[in-house]
């Protein structure tokens, strides 16, 4: 059985340690198989040692090293272990560890996850090689792109059944009989005459002895947790009753309270300030520069703020264009532009010959910046003492904040401790860690002492790292009912080369797959089938927004099909139907097509329905969007939303991400832009950038099918098709086609 | 000056237009309230005073009148607020940061108005921001938790 084969290859990145009174499974027992070129500074045969359980006399700790900002990645990890190592996991601590992946994840790369760059090893192929950017993101300790279940799915499983075959051997060594004789129930060996023992009382012998590593993962059939209805998430009783320790709730004696204000250019340098009324406010202890801007260190976090508020600054210009309009402009000019040009992932039959003559329909879309605007706004916790930085944050990224931290402190990397806390929303933002540079710069003016530094709203939206705006343009033709040509292109500022520079200080060669990803890499057979990503100027600093270049290639590539579609006279959902040639994709729209009994576009007078369609991460996902008008304006009464992951581990968790991603992708879509003035965004505050509030969230119906091959992750996949699948319900409704987003400059809803 | 906080009196030294949530957040160290906005815009900073639901990011705290209860005060892990149980039984938190408000907002709401509609419920919670987007399971936690305190 090939799959017996996978996980027997596998085997041998899974064994055991011994630490003091115990032992810790999952350690990593190879060397690493390949050079990694963003990790030179680990030593060959350097130990990484990754525990995934630790067990001691005083219990049980399973790592769950990929970050928890919402999505249930710190529950879903632990079931995986405690599927195999037989123990309920709320009976386990449950930790992040400490980071220091990034050995471990570059094996498992070598071991067949999708990225086929890293085969050879060599940096210059693999950073030409269009895919190996989210290789390189993977093979450090990183949380994002929907991958801690893909990711973790076998290896977690393997850790925990290494651990419960070893302690079974501790066990049948111990009493003297065959492994194979004996079974684990909760947290012990049974042994044949029905004696347990505790896996506790067994770790210090477990230590001893070489791992079981030739271990076979049970099957889907055999599991207690995984894929079961109601399964707890186990931080929701924390969440419920205030109890959840977020990075901005730590505490320490003496601590000192810090806000900054920086350039809202964000990145710019230089400025004017006068300090002078903030000083002689209370609780103010000090006002320091910072990295393109200044900081105030206080007592108490709203003395801080308002210190400051107080300051007055005049900022430096940067050179590119200020307003939202110079921005488009610059957009604009660099859509279809030869020398803009960045790549063209997909060139079917010949667009140009087939758009040479007859009715050519043509279209133009546009998409703002946006910010993420989680519900806790950036902040760190640094102390500096004796050449050690400790730093306690919510981060997709510790690695990155390490090294970064050990530059600013002149310390090795080795004496930077991150530890991530649970994070009060992410969406991307926190893979960025200005924030965290700024408390290190404040924390080493007062060395050894704790200081919190709290970004206030208006700091953290002013100085997100937004999703790109970008515009496109869609050519296209249809015959005989048919959509036979698809040409489209779009314009960003390239994403992945700034931020992966901004936090590694190298630069990525080669084309950015961001400003097409999402749209030319859909499941459709169209005749003549094309799209371009071309590469506008660097303005606004940008980076990845929950689902990433889906978010706006899901709006452009579905919106032109739909526009397609209905000059073709098709049906919107058969049209997608026929034209698909990916089998788990045609039954997500077959599905939502059962769900909402699709008949048609039209439901009746001032209603309609709408489907939108994106396969994102490897996820397809259809959505059906029935809206009417009323006097008031559009309102969403229903969304029926269809997804394959494979194998669903999580139902319950599954919907909920399927909620959130519908939810985030609507509001953003209806309610939300960054609107650029003198450089800075106008949208500061929630009162401006809302999202979507609870009188305007539809009821919601999801499905899950299990027809694709490869397991898959759920955060992201239900943001991109909302969008679409509410503009194309709109036209159903009104006849109102919009091309642009935020919707409401267009039309109000509800 | 003086104020109750869950049952127990505290005396701060602070200045009397400092926001009753940073007395509680950094002086205070209940951490359940939480800032989001700082102008009223997100209600995760929603705490109860005499009972009512109030925004303790825009309350000065010179000028409280009353007794402040927080989420840590509404119930407790080991004895939950029915809306609190009613939350952890619809699996409603994801990132969780806001639920503090939400679930202090809903249990006002369900004070005042024990069987609320849809549209009341939307009325009165649409002031509490949910970025996650669970919204539809606020909306059945709270008719869950409206039939279970009334049979009680």
């Amino acid at each position: 059985m090939s799959r017996a084969g996978k996980i027997a290859r596998r085997t041998f990145l899974i064994g055991s340690a011994a630490i003091a009174g115990g032992v810790a499974f999952g350690v990593y027992m190879a060397k690493k198989p390949i050079p990694n070129p963003l990790l030179d500074d680990l030593k060959d045969g350097e130990a990484a040692i990754t525990p995934f359980v630790k067990i001691d006399a005083e219990g049980i700790t399973l790592i769950t090293p990929r970050a928890d900002k919402g999505q249930g990645a710190y529950s879903i990890q632990a079931y995986l272990i405690a599927e195999e190592l037989d123990i309920d996991p709320a009976t386990a601590t449950i930790t992040p560890g400490m980071p220091g992946q990034a050995y471990y994840n570059a094996s498992v790369l070598s071991e067949g996850v999708p990225f086929p760059a890293y085969q050879d090893g060599f940096v210059a192929e693999t950073l030409r090689d269009f895919m190996s950017v989210p290789a390189k993101l993977f093979s450090i300790q990183m949380t994002g792109g929907s991958s801690t279940v893909p990711d973790g799915f076998d290896r977690m499983r393997m850790a925990g059944a290494t651990a419960r075959e070893t302690l079974k051997e501790a066990a049948a060594r111990r009493v003297g009989v065959a492994r194979g004789d004996l079974r684990t129930e909760n947290g012990a060996v049974i042994l044949p005459d029905g004696t347990a023992i505790a896996y506790t009382n067994l770790a210090a012998e477990a230590a001893e002895i070489d791992p079981v590593t030739d271990v076979t993962l049970r099957p889907a059939s055999a599991w207690r947790y995984l894929g079961k209805p109601d399964l707890p998430r186990l931080d929701m009783l924390r969440k419920c009753t205030g109890t959840e320790v977020y990075g901005i709730d730590m505490e320490f004696q003496d601590m000192l309270h810090a806000s900054v204000r920086a350039n809202p250019a964000v990145g710019t340098a230089g400025a004017r300030v006068d300090a002078a009324a903030a000083e002689a406010m209370r609780g103010v202890e000090k006002i320091l520069p910072v990295s393109n801007g200044v900081g105030v260190i206080a007592n108490n976090t709203w003395r801080a703020f308002q210190a400051a508020e107080a300051l007055q600054i005049e900022w430096s210009a940067p050179d590119y264009p200020g307003t939202s309009e110079g921005i488009f402009a610059a957009l604009e000019q660099a859509l279809g532009d030869p020398d803009s040009y960045d790549h063209r992932q997909r060139d079917e039959g010949d667009v140009d010959a087939a758009l040479e003559a007859g009715d050519v329909i043509e279209a133009r879309y546009r998409i703002p910046y946006l910010a993420h605007a989680p519900m806790e706004p950036m902040n760190a916790v640094v102390r500096v003492l004796d050449g050690q930085v400790e730093i306690w944050t919510g981060t997709q990224i510790p690695l990155f904040i390490r090294d970064r931290a050990a530059t600013i402190a002149g310390v090795a990397p080795e004496a930077v401790k991150v530890y991530v806390l649970p994070m009060g929303g992410s969406f991307g933002h926190r893979l960025e860690m200005t924030h965290v540079e700024q408390a290190v710069e404040l924390a080493l003016a007062v060395p050894g002492r704790h200081l919190k530094l709290t970004w206030s709203r208006e700091e953290d939206m002013s100085h997100d790292y937004p999703r790109p705006a970008s515009v496109a343009a869609g050519r296209g033709k249809v015959e005989d009912g048919k959509v036979v040509a698809f040409d489209l292109s779009v314009s960003q500022s390239a994403m992945a080369p700034e931020w992966f520079g901004r936090l590694s200080g190298m630069s990525l060669p080669g084309p950015d797959a961001t400003i097409t990803t999402g749209s030319w890499d859909q499941p459709f057979d169209i005749t003549n089938y094309r799209v371009t990503g071309y590469r506008a100027p660097s303005m606004v600093p940008v980076s990845s927004w929950r689902s990433v270049g889906a978010s706006g290639n899901g709006f452009y590539h579905d919106s032109f099909l739909d526009e397609l579609i209905h000059a073709a006279g098709a049906d919107p959902l058969a049209e997608r139907i026929r034209l698909c040639l990916h089998e788990p994709a045609r039954k997500v729209l077959e599905a939502v097509g059962e769900m909402s009994g699709w008949d048609g576009p039209s439901i009746a007078e001032g209603r309609g329905r709408g489907v939108g369609f994106c396969m994102s991460f490897g996820v397809p996902c259809a959505q059906v969007i029935e809206v009417r008008q009323t006097e008031a304006g559009i309102r969403i009464d229903q969304v029926y939303v269809a997804v394959d992951v494979g194998e669903v581990l999580d139902p319950t968790n599954l919907e909920a991400q399927v909620f959130g991603g519908v939810i985030f992708g609507l509001g953003h879509a209806m309610n939300c832009a960054l609107t650029y003035e003198d450089h800075a965004p106008l949208e500061t505050n929630y009162h401006a950038y809302e999202g979507m509030r609870l009188y305007q969230a539809p009821q919601i119906e999801v499905r899950a099918l299990s027809n694709g091959s490869r397991i898959r992750g759920v955060g992201e996949p239900g943001v991109p098709p909302a969008a679409p699948a509410l503009a194309n319900a709109i036209f159903a409704a009104t006849g109102q086609r919009i091309r642009e987003l935020p919707l409401n400059k267009h039309i109000d809803f509800v | 000056m003086k104020l109750t906080v869950n049952g127990t009196e505290h005396e701060v030294d602070v200045e009397p237009e400092m926001p009753l949530l940073w007395v509680l957040r950094d002086e205070l160290n209940i951490k359940g309230p939480k800032y989001g906005c700082g102008i009223a815009q997100c209600g995760a900073c929603t705490v109860h005073v005499d009972g009512m639901a109030v925004r303790s990011c825009q309350l000065p705290v010179g000028d409280l009148e009353g007794d402040v209860t927080t989420i840590e005060g509404l119930g407790t892990p080991e004895s939950l607020h029915a809306v609190q149980a009613a939350w952890v039984a619809h699996q409603v938190a994801q990132c969780g940061y806001c639920q503090s408000g939400q679930i202090m907002q809903a249990a006002a709401l369900l004070d005042l108005n024990p069987e609320p509609s849809d549209a009341e419920i939307d009325a009165v919670m649409s002031g509490n921001l949910c970025r996650c987007g669970t919204y539809p399971r606020i909306r059945a936690a709270i008719h869950d938790a409206a039939q279970k305190m009334s049979e009680a």
